[in-house]
């Protein structure tokens, strides 16, 4: 490892430490170092003088934070020197989304949970359906032999798809980190994909050093990620120094995909035409398996706590940051007034085929799991089989002219 | 980033070289100015406020270039930054000012009795006049860099002041974030409003943080004089009305300004000005007077002469789109404007954008006629 990563290693240690010890350990923080400047201007604005004005604002951000919280907070920063204004800056931004309620805020480092956690917390509990960070635990399961029926009718079924992240232990998340940072993620990541071998072995696309040629083919493939526009990212600040290390990884298949520091350090995606699920998500599972493998042997590791599972710039991503989900046809089901109902029970969501906030076009639709945190991966591959299973026996039998059933809600978080 | 050096103490972790931005691509004055060794040295400053180079430079690595025209690439955040950044600042200062050097005195004239004519500029052909400037307020941070609480004072001294003016100038201040839908739609059809930046440029700077909170547009009865808080910069001051008389519309911008001035200093509050730099702003292209004078002019057969690019550069103007900045003319109406900033005083600006604009007229006329203006080729100024 290089020379100069020596000093952050002991940084990352005690942030390993800490991590581990879960909550309560870092409730204090660390208090701004006082310059005369800048204890000047604290006087001079207490933490009222700059509170958000989120009347107007429909995220859990807003629905959180109250100026007591933001007060005991507002001078706070975790050992990378992160505040909480700028946690809450793309909640400040984006008073609400006409789809989703958002979340409003993003971690700038692992540590970011546990020095904010008076504000995350409640925001995690808001997103998550009430998982609680204080008293549960997060099961992490990427056992992929546990799937049964995992191999869809591809009548209905075209394609299927489970992507995560992961964020390398002692190093910034996207909205906090500096180039050096950005271009060290890079390196660990893409060093240990090229000892990726067999089915899995590839190649790396930087995404600012590529040719037009490659460019072009990774667009007709689906695979080139660009500059986000969405401004709940911009306003977080992800998108500064673009395009310095972003860049794409896939295997020369081209069914096991990596991004690279867009929204988190990593994205990993496995993916293939038709309706074999379970290959996907064993592909899914080796993969993510031996990429850890690599990291390990040189002295890294991903972020993950067992209260919160694998850490992520985005809380809605906490626990499995899993989202399994095929592209399927469903004519008659979606016409059907009892279809959100049905998606509801299932713990599933709808969105277009051009993924999140797109409209679905034709009767095609990304049908996919609503929860990442509080059940495994395997919970919840499982639980989008059974579901999308269920869906196209309900297109079968409005095909057939026969009635459907609204299937009895599946239960929150086990016991 | 903004909210103070927080971030700071942590990237001095890590080598210069490590950290240095990638400018391979880009175009624009801040990336033709920094080097790696210029980086080493200015990367563990900040300004008493808090704020880093990287902070000054973001704008700029995230935006390699701009179509039409070569940007500044940097921002200041407080008006300490040109100091503690000025092996940075000044050469980019160099070369964006026509070679104003760090040595150099800016001239300061307000006053509009030393403007010759500008009354009589031809309404069938200039159709409207307009002088604008920047204000910022000292002991604030700038627009990238302050805090909520900073920018709700300068909102709050901005109104307190505002409302004190009188006569011809007395108005009304509209917040972005409370104004009813009449006044809004009110002040869109007056060409008033102002919305939230989309340009990547303002945008990567941080100066967007907190839309609408803190922002606002004052404006006097009779639409002529008009103030907008807290969107590039602390103030944007602005005197416009229909027609060709320029002179009628410094004198108001003059009487306006230094009665503004006066105000904030009646409450503790100057305006943030050197001699060096004169007015000090946000982007380095406006210091000095900050000044934009201009008209919007119809000139359809001067813009398809072969040598009007040439004529504007000689009388030093610049042409934009009636859209403004980044815009294109339209039906041969121009947005013609003085194309510098600092190393002349404001009378001096007007003066060129009358003098300029009343030729560019006489040569339209000729042109109409059929006659040639190579005869009437002014000298570079």
């Amino acid at each position: 490892m290089a020379a100069p990563f020596t000093r952050m290693m002991s940084g990352r240690n005690s942030a390993v430490l800490l991590a581990s010890l879960g909550a309560g350990t870092l409730a204090s923080g660390y208090l701004l170092t006082d310059s005369t400047a800048a204890a000047e201007r604290k006087r001079l604005y207490p933490p009222s003088a700059d509170f958000p004005d989120l009347r107007k604002h429909n995220n859990c951000m807003a629905s959180a934070l109250t100026p007591a919280i933001y007060a005991r907070l507002r001078d706070k920063i975790t050992p990378n020197n992160w505040t909480l204004d700028q946690c809450i800056q793309t909640g400040v931004d984006n008073p609400g989304h006409p789809f989703i309620k958002t979340v409003g805020m993003v971690a700038g480092d692992e540590e970011s949970y546990e020095v904010f956690a008076e504000l995350f917390d409640p925001v995690i509990k808001d997103r998550h359906n009430g998982y609680d960070p204080r008293s549960m635990k997060h099961p992490t399961d990427l056992d992929s032999s546990k799937i049964t029926s995992g191999m869809f009718d591809e009548r209905y079924v075209l394609s299927s798809r489970v992507r995560t992240g992961r964020s390398i232990r002692g190093l910034s998340l996207p909205p906090a980190c500096t180039r050096s940072e950005r271009r060290e993620v890079e390196r660990v990541a893409v060093t240990a994909l090229s000892g990726l071998k067999g089915d899995l072995s590839g190649r790396y696309y930087s995404l600012g050093e590529m040719t037009e040629r490659e460019q072009q083919q990774l667009i007709d493939d689906h695979f080139l990620f660009d500059k986000p526009v969405s401004p709940l990212l911009t306003c977080a600040f992800m998108a500064r120094d673009w395009p310095d290390a972003r860049g794409i990884w896939h295997n020369n298949e081209k069914n096991f995909l990596i991004w690279i520091n867009e929204e988190d350090h990593t994205r990993i995606i496995s993916m293939e035409k038709g309706g074999n699920m379970k290959r996907v998500f064993e592909r899914f599972c080796r993969g993510l398996k031996q990429v850890e493998q690599l990291i390990h042997e040189r002295g890294w590791e991903f972020m993950w706590n067992e209260r919160l599972g694998y850490i992520l710039t985005c809380p809605s991503n906490l626990g499995t940051g899993l989202r399994a989900g095929v592209h399927v046809r469903l004519p008659l089901l979606s016409k059907d007034p009892r279809f959100p109902k049905i998606l509801d029970n299932l713990r599933l969501q709808k969105r277009g085929t051009g993924g999140v906030d797109t409209a679905a076009t034709g009767n095609t639709f990304d049908i996919s799991n609503n929860d990442r945190l509080g059940k495994s991966e395997v919970e919840l591959v499982q639980l989008v089989i059974d579901g999308v299973n269920y869906l196209i026996e309900c297109e079968k039998r409005l095909e057939r002219g026969q009635d459907i059933k609204i299937p009895s809600p599946i239960a929150q978080f086990r016991k | 980033m903004p909210f103070g050096n927080t971030h700071n103490q942590m990237k001095m972790k890590f080598t210069s070289e490590q950290e240095y931005p990638d400018l391979s691509k880009h175009n624009n004055h801040m990336a033709k100015i920094l080097t790696p060794a210029m980086y080493e040295r200015l990367r563990s400053k900040q300004t008493p406020s808090g704020f880093t180079l990287d902070d000054v430079i973001q704008t700029g690595v995230d935006n390699p270039g701009h179509p039409f025209i070569m940007t500044v690439g940097c921002v200041a955040g407080d008006e300490e930054t040109y100091e503690v950044f000025k092996e940075l600042l000044d050469p980019v200062i160099e070369d964006r000012h026509g070679g104003y050097k760090p040595t150099d005195k800016h001239k300061t004239d307000l006053n509009p009795d030393n403007l010759k004519g500008g009354d009589d500029l031809d309404p069938n052909y200039v159709l409207s006049s307009r002088v604008r400037t920047g204000r910022s307020i000292r002991g604030f941070s700038l627009p990238p860099h302050c805090s909520r609480g900073e920018r709700r004072a300068v909102e709050k001294l901005s109104i307190e002041a505002l409302a004190s003016l009188t006569g011809d100038l007395k108005g009304k201040y509209y917040a972005l974030k409370n104004m009813t839908d009449a006044e809004q739609q009110q002040l869109i059809d007056d060409h008033f409003l102002f919305d939230k930046p989309v340009s990547p440029l303002l945008l990567a700077s941080g100066m967007a943080r907190d839309w609408p909170d803190a922002r606002g547009i004052w404006h006097n009865d009779n639409k002529t004089f008009l103030v907008w808080v807290n969107e590039e910069d602390h103030l944007r001051v602005i005197s416009m009305q229909k027609g060709g008389n320029m002179k009628e519309v410094f004198h108001r911008f003059c009487t306006g300004l230094t009665k503004i001035e006066s105000l904030f200093k009646d409450r503790g509050h100057a305006f943030m000005w050197n001699e060096h730099l004169g007015y000090v702003l946000t982007c380095p292209s406006n210091l000095g007077t900050g000044l934009r004078g201009g008209v919007h002019v119809k000139l359809p057969n001067m813009s398809k002469h072969p040598k009007f690019e040439e004529i504007l550069k000689r009388l030093r103007l610049q042409k934009r789109g009636t859209g403004g900045v980044d815009t294109a003319a339209v039906g041969g109406v121009f947005d013609i404007s003085n194309a510098d900033r600092l190393g002349f005083s404001e009378v001096e600006l007007v003066q060129m954008v009358v003098d300029g604009v009343k030729l560019l007229v006489e040569m339209e006329k000729k042109l109409e006629k059929g006659q040639s203006i190579d005869d009437m080729m002014p000298a570079q100024k």
